[in-house]
């Protein structure tokens, strides 16, 4: 009986000429992307001071954009997207556990350490 | 069965060895494992870098009033060469990851291309971390200052330029009186008029006020300072003093003005000797001393592993030129060092956003 969850080594990844076209289109797409996502973050940068009414929206935006370009830099750069479920869970779930963990316990300690924001 | 099944494997069940459970070899899987590693160290230096930052109040330093210096055109450009080191990693990442797939189509050529302006990549953005270090430690024309009341502040404006010392009193080996010394003729233990003048600043060796200032040289020299006038001279304070509060980022208003004198205190602080230029372990112009050391720290544990990712690459290139992976008959070697190089890449994004833009 054939079964889909036996899988050979990744070593004899190739693929075709046309598929090569479409994996490029797609890299230069992402590349577009992170370009005009940096512009942004810069110009948004060096227009909104610190401090000012818009600011906190702007930070939370920056937060995210830089999400935005890890998860496209991760998943289609380092062709995480491709790979099996198990192996982008076992590569991002400790990580995400971790850090998350260590920034409540840290910016916590720090509102009671110092001054708050 | 038990007895005779060394030779015989159980291809069936994903555990049962032959297969990779993942679909990825061996290596490939290591160099996940160790990227997984490697992110948790620098997010705990970055989150490090948070807590001590959140413990600090208005005194810490902000990006684009910090970094807003370009080569060749000076100050006054905020953020944009954090920007270009930026777009050059992202744009090497890109090229990285067209070698990878160039390697799917066995194309040795498009290969040795990608690669090659992956490594190029490489340096540029190495070079253009010296610059921003070198500037980062020498500092502005202007230093920061300790004003009278214990405040601590910062420096904008347009620095006008040290046209030459004129000799009031000569010293040991300098020019007579009268004479000006100027960068042709100043003596390499000074090095440049703008070197001699914040050491000068530094040493408390300055006296006078902005537009008659007098310098005490190395060798006993003293002379009058020609300079050209300071323009939109203004103090931002960033630690409050007993007069003065710290300015807001968002107001401008807070700031001293030359109406309000930024002028005079500024030079009266440059003769006291209180003044800081650039950066180093002990002390920096720009914030508290923390902010200096996870700057070193954080890009420069960064640069190390862009430094290391260029050799890496340098080695594999090779292996490339040679055709190891071609006789192979896969390029995975090449995969292996894109997932580290795009890890740097990665990690780039967000030092750039938490240390630059925030």
């Amino acid at each position: 009986m054939e079964r889909d969850d036996v899988y050979e080594y990744s070593l004899d990844t190739h693929h075709s000429e046309e598929e090569g076209k479409k994996v490029r289109k797609k890299i230069w797409f992402v590349t577009l992307l992170l370009t005009v996502v940096t512009a942004v973050e810069v110009v948004l940068g060096a227009m909104v001071k610190q401090g000012s009414s818009a600011w906190t929206t702007v930070k939370v935006l920056f937060i995210l954009l830089t999400l935005l370009k890890a998860g496209y830099i991760v998943l289609t750069f380092m062709h995480l997207g491709d790979e099996k479920k198990v192996l982008k869970w076992i590569v991002l779930l400790p990580y995400l556990i971790f850090i998350v963990y260590l920034m409540f316990i840290a910016f916590t300690e720090a509102m009671a350490v110092g001054p708050a924001m | 069965m038990s007895g005779h099944a060394s030779n015989e494997k159980n291809t069936a069940a994903p555990w049962g060895g032959n297969v990779s459970p993942f679909r990825v070899s061996y290596g490939k899987l290591m160099m996940w494992f160790f990227l997984v590693s490697d992110a948790l160290t620098f997010g705990g230096l970055l989150v490090a870098y948070g807590y001590t930052r959140y413990t600090f109040s208005g005194q810490w330093p902000i990006g684009e009033e910090t970094f807003e210096a370009l080569p060749f055109l000076g100050n006054g450009y905020p953020l944009a060469y954090v920007a270009l080191m930026t777009f050059i990693l992202i744009v090497s990442s890109v090229t990285m990851v067209l070698a990878v797939e160039a390697g799917h189509r066995m194309d040795k050529k498009g290969v040795i291309k990608w690669m090659l302006a992956t490594i190029i990549g490489g340096f540029f953005f190495l070079g253009s971390q010296a610059w921003e270090w070198s500037h980062f430690i020498h500092g502005t024309h202007f230093g920061s200052v300790e004003l009278k009341d214990g405040s601590r502040a910062i420096v904008k404006g347009s620095f006008g330029e040290i046209e030459g010392f004129e000799v009031i009193q000569s010293g040991a080996h300098g020019p007579a009186k009268g004479e000006m010394i100027t960068n042709e003729n100043i003596s390499s233990e000074e090095g440049d008029l703008m070197h001699a003048f914040h050491h000068a600043a530094e040493q408390g060796h300055l006296e006078g006020s902005a537009g008659n200032l007098k310098i005490h040289l190395h060798d006993g020299t003293l002379a009058k300072v020609h300079k050209a006038k300071d323009e939109n001279l203004e103090l931002l304070v960033k630690e409050a003093g007993t007069k003065y509060a710290v300015s807001l980022p968002s107001d401008p208003e807070t700031r001293i003005t030359e109406d309000e004198g930024s002028v005079d205190k500024y030079y009266a602080a440059l003769t006291r000797g209180d003044v800081i230029y650039g950066a180093n372990m002990d002390q920096n112009e720009y914030g508290p001393q923390q902010y200096g050391q996870f700057f070193f720290f954080i890009t420069g544990f960064h640069g190390f592993h862009v430094f290391s990712g260029v050799i890496i690459n340098i080695i594999i290139f090779l292996g490339v030129l040679k055709g190891i992976y071609h006789k192979r008959g896969h390029y995975e070697m090449v995969e292996k060092t894109g997932l580290y190089w795009h890890f740097v890449d990665l990690v780039w994004v967000f030092v750039f956003t938490f240390f630059y833009l925030i």
